[in-house]
């Protein structure tokens, strides 16, 4: 028997996302499960119930039937205690629920026999969990949004013009924090044409920054930020006073500061003081992304957007829903994704396997029983670093001929003395018409050697068929066997002997040359 | 025609030869240098006929037995397909070998051969006659057992007779004894015994060196062979007195050594080493599996639409065939493939390991035959550089050129060759028919990487999926 999986309306406030889409909706039907959609879920988002029922979804009229008709309910935002209540005892929720900061919705859960996986509650740093990670993909969108927030509001251009009505200067952005969304807000603004500088507690985001075209800004004091799990941590006293420094110094310059900076469980940290607030140019932006959790900006009111000291602050909390249907199409391929692992057997049923990594880390709840949090996810064991130098012989002699090493000393002068002793013992003992051939010999390897090394790789195969027919030239040795002129008769094993050889080498003779004619007639531009 | 004209004609048609591998160096001059070769080889042939040294009562068996042995050649050379081009060329090789013997036995036998010779350049005469025997039943039988492994009627795997370099050691004592036995032979029937039992001995030799070698050393050992062809045919001069014998098959021998040095090298591995046999010679038995790191993950499947819609999004595309594409005759669905992504304006290029294949350039050969233009098809030194840039790779039946154990893990039988770096493009898509180890007998850690896919399947059957997915 399929589950059926219920996406409810979304109740919070000025929520317009929505926890899948119809895209999505087929997929999850290819998996096995029946889809249900409550009336009008994902209207605000730009979904309206014709293309979710065109994808196969079923649509239910009000959130209290969907609730009790789900086997496993898909959400965005934290479900509230109502939507608790309306839960089927033994159900299955999806959806942030940033178990640390809602003790009593996990109490609420857990009595009814709930298996909850927290999107928020995915470890991070495993490489694989990324395609789940809904966290980094709202993030993005508001960074995004951020900055189109912050364009809306900024009095002039982003880029800097030079037009018939005079010269514009490029805008000065600003941010604080180069995570998600602080990376995505460096992109867009660079995009956009304005000049981008950010600072991360985190040194080791500097590559990042510049790569998305930025610059970085160092704090001038030497401490290591990176708390673990690609969060940033509580820096000292010392290293504050610095950052301070810095952020008044940029604030000042800056025509728009946008600040990302979170600490998980912590309230956000105050970057920007009042007084850096009145230091910045009228007509300035602050956008607040961290609002939500009382703000990087001390005057940040939050949900609103405000004038103070001629700067507009802007601490809106629902980035996200300002741009619905782009953070539901990502949000709702997170959850497709978690949903694939929870069902490798594709056939509508879902495994909790409690001993994969991700899994683990995502089931806050399982069967009523709180398994958050999670025990630090096992890391793969580093790959054993590789002996000092692995890849040196590879790198040795790449390309051709030219290129190769000159050898080393002692043995080149083992390898001519080999060859000095070899010629004089041919030059004491072998005939004056033998040398004669020798010399042609010797010379002709050196020839080849030459020639050969010239021939690209790619011929290589006609190369050889080539030289197989050209050393079809033993027929000569057969031909003069044939009948020398000067002797008549009794050489019949002779003849016959070289009239097989002669048609041996005719063979190779002619159909080397054949071969390699029809071969090089196939490489063409 | 005197024998001074006679002499000229060889030498132009030694610069004709010298010109006609020149040639080979670019793909656009590469056809004039093979009609340089057939010029040279016709004037050759002219020059002896009509030369000094062939009578008219010949000219009947000589007409005879080339248009025999041509149509032969002429007809293999139309029927053959490019893919089993390997085993031709094998088999060739085996012919150069066999008439290389019975030109030797030939001019043994003719008593007008040594006839005004003296004692010191009679001897000398006998070893090149000897030598020249010796390397042509080595290359002839060597050849004929490297064509049935090609053509897969003698299996793959290396044959190790127990104390193998004893045997070969004792054959070589008892060649160097019956040189000496044959050195002093008073007469042409008294030489006749020790020439036999050397040339059979030469014969198990070539047998035995070509059975120890493992199918993934094939194309060191077509070049090798195609280097005692040259050999070969230079004794022969040396025996003829010919200096155009000599050079060309200076010519062909040394072609054939940097062949198979360039063929250790991009394998990492002496030259000796490979003759010796076997794969991973360190102890002899071939590697244990359990050796260096077990790969960590699992590896994750994917089927053929998945591979169209990575392709699709696609900018940099490098696609690594192997040998695996040959055996499953798909190069021209993967030139199909190459010709829509080219149209769509996905910069799709061929990446190519010096021993993919079964012999040198075989895969270049292949994708020319699929009409894949040339300029697209590079080096492993050319882009292997670029992988970090490239959106997919794509490895259609190769697997130890793709090994990433090659470079990270110093007690992998296979450390330090130098490999196709797909694990650094952004996906690699892995075609094989199972996971199986390759022929070096090591497991690779590229399927299990993060970034890597695998498309399990035949890989003609799978292409043609991957193709009519990527039309739709």
């Amino acid at each position: 028997m399929p589950l059926m999986i219920g996406i409810p309306k979304e109740t919070a406030a000025g929520e317009k996302r929505v926890a899948t889409v119809p895209d999505v909706v087929e997929k999850l039907i290819k998996l096995g499960f029946t889809v249900a959609v409550e009336s009008g879920a994902g209207d605000a988002a730009n979904f309206s119930d014709d293309t979710y029922r065109a994808a196969g979804a079923g649509i239910v009229s009000d959130a209290a039937k969907l609730w009790a008709a789900s086997d496993i309910v898909f959400k965005v935002t934290v479900p509230t205690s109502a939507e608790v209540g309306l839960m089927r005892e033994g159900g299955t929720l999806i959806g942030f629920i940033w178990p640390a900061q809602n003790p009593e919705l996990m109490q609420q859960l857990a009595a009814k026999k709930a298996t909850v996986l927290a999107i928020d509650a995915l470890p991070r740093m495993l490489s694989r969990a990324q395609k789940m990670d809904a966290l980094t993909s709202q993030a993005g969108v508001a960074g995004y949004r951020a900055v189109i927030e912050a364009a809306n509001v900024f009095g002039r251009f982003f880029n800097g013009q030079i037009t018939a009505a005079g010269k514009v200067p490029p805008a000065k952005v600003f941010i604080a924090g180069a995570g998600v969304a602080g990376l995505a807000a460096i992109g867009t603004a660079a995009n956009l044409g304005a000049i981008v500088r950010a600072n991360d507690t985190r040194a080791e985001v500097a590559d990042q920054v510049k790569s998305l075209g930025g610059e970085f800004v160092k704090v001038d004091y030497e401490e290591e930020g990176s708390g673990g799990g690609g969060y940033a941590k509580v820096m000292s006293e010392g290293f504050q006073q610095a950052q301070r420094e810095m952020y008044a110094k940029q604030a000042k310059e800056a025509d728009i500061v946008i600040t990302t900076a979170l600490i998980p469980g912590k309230p956000a940290p105050k970057l920007i003081t009042a007084e850096m607030v009145q230091s910045m140019k009228p007509g300035s932006v602050i956008v607040d992304m961290a609002a939500e959790r009382g703000g990087n900006c001390e005057l940040t009111e939050p949900g609103q957007a405000v004038m103070k000291h001629g700067v507009t602050i802007v601490g809106y909390t629902d980035l996200n829903s300002r741009l619905a249907k782009q953070s539901s199409t990502l949000y709702a391929t997170n959850l497709f994704r978690l949903t694939e692992e929870l069902c490798k057997t594709k056939d509508g049923l879902i495994n909790v396997n409690m001993d994969d990594d991700a899994i683990r880390g995502l089931t806050v709840i399982k069967e009523g029983n709180i398994t958050w949090p999670a025990p630090a996810p096992k890391l793969p064991a580093a790959p054993a670093k590789p002996a000092a130098k692995p890849a040196a012989p590879a790198a040795k002699g790449h390309g051709h001929g030219g290129s190769s090493e000159p050898m080393a000393g002692g043995k080149l002068a083992i390898m001519f003395g080999v060859a000095a002793l070899l010629f004089l013992f041919i030059g004491a003992y072998a005939p004056a018409a033998f040398l004669g051939h020798f010399t042609v010999f010797v010379l002709a390897c050196f020839v080849g050697y030459m020639v050969v090394w010239n021939v690209t790789p790619a011929l290589h195969t006609p190369l050889m068929s080539v030289t197989n027919a050209i050393s079809s030239i033993i027929a000569i040795g057969a031909l003069v066997q044939v009948a020398p002129p000067d002797v008549a008769g009794g050489r019949g094993l002779i003849l016959a002997l070289a009239v097989v050889a002669l048609a041996l080498t005719a063979v190779n003779m002619f159909g080397g040359f054949a071969v390699t004619q029809r071969m090089l007639a196939m490489f063409r531009k | 025609m005197s024998a001074s004209l006679a002499t000229v004609s060889y030498i132009g048609a030694t610069i004709l030869f010298i010109l006609s591998l020149g040639g080979l160096s670019h793909p656009e001059t590469s056809r004039r240098g093979n009609l340089y070769g057939m010029i040279g080889m016709t004037i050759a042939v002219l020059a002896t006929i009509f030369g000094p040294r062939v009578s008219a009562a010949g000219i009947p068996w000589i007409v005879g037995s080339m248009v025999a042995g041509g149509s032969i050649g002429i007809f293999a050379a139309r029927k053959v397909q490019m893919t089993q081009m390997p085993e031709l060329v094998a088999l060739m090789h085996s012919l150069v070998g066999l008439a290389a013997c019975l030109v030797g036995f030939a001019n043994y036998i003719d008593p007008s051969a040594a006839a005004n010779l003296t004692s010191a350049e009679k001897a000398i005469h006998e070893v090149e006659i000897y030598v020249g025997i010796l390397i042509g039943a080595v290359t002839f039988s060597g050849s004929i057992i490297a064509f049935g492994k090609l053509s897969g009627m003698i299996g793959g795997k290396p044959l190790l007779l127990p104390a193998r370099h004893w045997l070969n050691l004792a054959g070589l004592l008892v060649v160097i004894y019956f040189g000496g036995a044959f050195l002093h032979a008073e007469s042409v029937s008294a030489g006749m015994t020790p020439l036999i039992v050397m040339t059979v001995i030469a014969l198990l030799f070539g047998i035995h060196m070509v059975m120890a070698i493992g199918g993934a050393d094939m194309p060191v050992v077509v070049s090798m062979l195609n280097s005692y062809s040259g050999w070969a045919a230079a004794a022969t001069g040396f025996m003829l007195n010919n200096d155009l014998l000599i050079v060309i098959g200076a010519l062909v021998g040394s072609s054939g050594a940097i062949l198979s040095y360039i063929m250790c090298r991009a394998m990492n591995r002496n030259f000796i080493s490979v003759i010796a046999g076997g794969f991973g010679t360190g102890g002899g038995a071939p590697a244990a599996p359990s050796s260096g790191a077990q790969p960590v993950g699992e590896a994750v499947p994917v089927n053929a639409i998945e591979t169209a819609e990575l392709l699709r999004e696609a900018k940099n595309v490098i696609i690594v065939p192997g040998y695996g594409m040959a055996v499953a005759q798909a190069q021209h669905t993967v030139y199909e493939i190459t010709e829509l992504l080219r149209e769509k304006g996905v910069n799709v290029r061929f990446g190519i390991h010096p021993v993919a294949g079964r012999m040198p350039g075989h895969m270049n050969v292949l994708l020319a035959e699929a009409r894949v233009p040339y300029d697209i098809v590079l080096e492993m030194d050319e882009l292997n550089q670029d992988f970090p840039d490239t959106d997919v790779a794509m490895v259609i039946g190769a697997n130890d050129i793709v090994n990433p154990a090659a470079q990270d893990d110093p007690n992998s039988p296979i450390a330090g060759m130098p490999v196709l770096e797909v694990w650094k493009a952004k996906t690699s898509i892995v075609m094989k028919r199972s996971m199986a180890s390759g022929y070096a007998g090591v497991d690779n850690p590229l399927f299990y990487k993060e970034n890597n896919r695998m498309l399990f399947g035949d890989a003609k059957k799978m292409l043609e999926e991957v193709f009519v997915a990527l039309k739709s």
